[in-house]
């Protein structure tokens, strides 16, 4: 299989595992894609040096684009193949789908996260005063 | 210093989203267990991938700029670290807009569904 189809089925899979087997369903929430919207501009960023300088080089035969990085088009985003945001999806996703996933299932579930170092140094204390959003 | 360049790239994920785990608490690395359990079978899936992308030529690493140490199935030492670093990266990034919106990620004891 090409890199094209194998990072198909990748996204396929991970969509899969999210929704259906683990139900997981962190792809229908808020926190999800805007930690995700982060995460992929640095991609960008990070993905376009190993690839723009070659430090990555791809086959011309396993992408849709050529095999030269341009910085935008030939199918290529900041000099990466597109398929490299498929791949970056499903590993990301895939990590972020089992760290709830085992969350949920009590390992580790504490210590929760924050509050920020600002925030605690306002209120004086751990406690939040405004509510928990169910956030979707 | 060339054949770090890759973990150069590496080393700037960390620094990049690492700060997050002091300043808005993210939490991760007093959960570090749990970080193991969750990003033991994506390494594995994702080393399998590689060492067949590598076989069929898929991509190739330039060997002036990486350090040539080889994990297995001749898949670069700077790749087993990118399916940890990254993986790292992306929780902290998850923990840390819960910590910053309060926004629930599905893992809360009381969200059952």
């Amino acid at each position: 299989m090409s890199y094209t189809q194998l990072a198909l089925v990748g996204v396929v899979a991970t969509v899969l595992l999210d929704l259906v087997i683990l139900r997981t369903r962190l792809l229908l929430r808020r926190a999800f894609w805007v930690a995700y919207a982060i995460i992929i501009f640095f991609q960008l960023v990070t993905n376009g040096v190993l690839t723009g300088f070659e430090i990555v080089r791809y086959s011309g035969d396993a992408i849709v684009g050529s095999g030269l990085p341009t910085f935008i088009g030939d199918g290529r985003i900041a000099y990466a193949p597109v398929e490299d945001l498929l791949f970056g999806f499903a590993l990301v996703v895939q990590t972020l789908i089992w760290w709830v996933w085992w969350g949920r299932r009590g390992v580790q579930y504490q210590p929760v996260a924050g509050p920020p170092l600002w925030r605690r140094s306002r209120s004086g204390g751990a406690t939040r005063t405004d509510g928990p959003d169910p956030g979707r | 210093m060339q054949q770090y360049a890759y973990f150069g790239v590496l080393l700037f994920v960390v620094a990049g989203s690492g700060w997050l785990e002091f300043v808005v608490r993210t939490r991760v690395l007093q959960r570090a267990r749990r970080f193991a359990l969750a990003v033991a079978p994506v390494v594995l899936v994702f080393l399998v991938w590689d060492a067949y992308a590598i076989s069929q030529g898929h991509w190739t690493f330039d060997p002036a700029r990486t350090t040539g140490v080889v994990v297995v199935a001749d898949i670069p030492l700077e790749e087993l670290v990118f399916f940890l670093v990254v993986p790292f990266a992306a929780v902290l990034t998850l923990e840390a807009v819960r910590s910053v919106r309060g926004w629930s990620v599905g893992d809360e004891p009381q969200d059952g569904r």
